[in-house]
């Protein structure tokens, strides 16, 4: 009888898991990496339109963003149409031009952003073109969402 | 000699719930991560005037005009249309097919010219973009693919193809200024 007993493989049966925290921990760095925690507190109601034809925009790096929509009022009010660079509203439209131009030194081949709120109006928008002009910002982007 | 002989225990740490707490720490990065793309129509603002300099003449034939007011109604080249005939009438415009007097002598001398008012609401604004935008995709892959077989954001960026077909369409835009 004995002669027909299956032989066991030497080897063992187990999967070797002590590898795993190190495979784990990769994955862990990538997300930590690519995670971007901070975003900017909106002081403007933001909601962007829809287009069709639209670009990516790959090198994040470059990009600098402005937003402009209906200033947020406590007790969910909405005010007039406001222009916020960065964490705060900038009221003195002149003052952007300077804003602008110390990024661009930073960052000679930025691109501006430019989220609009879908119903503010286009004279705002013209008159933070015309300072993107004095500051020498000349590539400008146009914040939509992909139509479907 | 009283030597006192010990059975040194191991000094290692117990290493088995590493695995647990990098995967809990995994799942909370994977959850919070937002990888969103942005994406949006792209423009190249035209340096600021000189008052000194006067602009080149611009031939009117090679000019179309498009008004948009605050109610979203269109003018092109004085004449009303509709949003939805924008994108043939470019087409048209910057192709010429026929040859005609009052259309563009070639694409590439074609300027379009966008004015709106300033109450014009911003979405209208870009939805009349997104036309101009989208007559020039049309023509600029209609060319590829006569040329290379291909549409046109499948050539290689940069590429001399790419460069050839931007020359014969250059996307010639002039966002003017409200005058109210």
């Amino acid at each position: 009888m004995s002669q027909f007993k299956k032989k066991q493989a030497g080897t063992k049966q187990e999967v070797p898991t002590s590898a795993m925290p190190d495979v784990v921990f990769m994955l862990l760095f990538f997300f930590m990496v690519t995670t971007v925690l901070r975003e900017v507190t909106l002081k403007v109601k933001l909601d962007l339109t829809k287009a069709n034809n639209i670009e990516k925009i790959e090198e994040k790096r470059l990009v600098s963003y402005i937003y402009m929509g209906p200033e947020r009022l406590p007790g969910n009010q909405l005010g007039e149409d406001k222009v916020q660079i960065d964490d705060s509203i900038v009221d003195d439209i002149g003052a952007i031009r300077n804003i602008m131009y110390d990024k661009l030194i930073e960052e000679p081949r930025l691109i501006v952003s430019l989220r609009v709120d879908q119903n503010s109006e286009f004279g705002l928008l013209t008159d933070v073109q015309k300072e993107l002009q004095q500051a020498g910002t000349f590539r400008i982007n146009y914040s939509t969402k992909r139509e479907d | 000699m009283l030597l006192k002989k010990r059975e040194r225990e191991g000094a290692e740490i117990n290493g088995s719930s590493m695995a647990d707490i990098a995967f809990l720490l995994l799942i909370f990065f994977l959850v919070t991560t937002t990888i969103n793309v942005d994406t949006g129509i792209g423009m190249v603002l035209p340096p600021p005037l000189d008052p000194e300099v006067e602009p080149p003449p611009i031939r009117e034939r090679n000019l179309m005009n498009i008004l948009v007011n605050a109610q979203g109604l269109i003018l092109m080249d004085e004449q009303p249309v509709s949003i939805n005939d924008v994108k043939d009438k470019l087409i048209e415009f910057i192709d010429n097919p026929n040859n005609s007097e009052e259309l563009s002598i070639s694409p590439d001398a074609a300027i379009v010219s966008l004015k709106t008012q300033r109450e014009t609401p911003y979405n209208i604004y870009i939805d009349m973009l997104d036309e101009v935008m989208s007559a020039y995709k049309d023509l600029r892959d209609a060319a590829s693919r006569a040329n290379y077989g291909v549409e046109y954001a499948r050539l290689a960026e940069n590429s001399p193809q790419q460069e050839q077909i931007k020359d014969m369409y250059p996307k010639k835009i002039s966002i003017a200024e409200p005058d109210n």
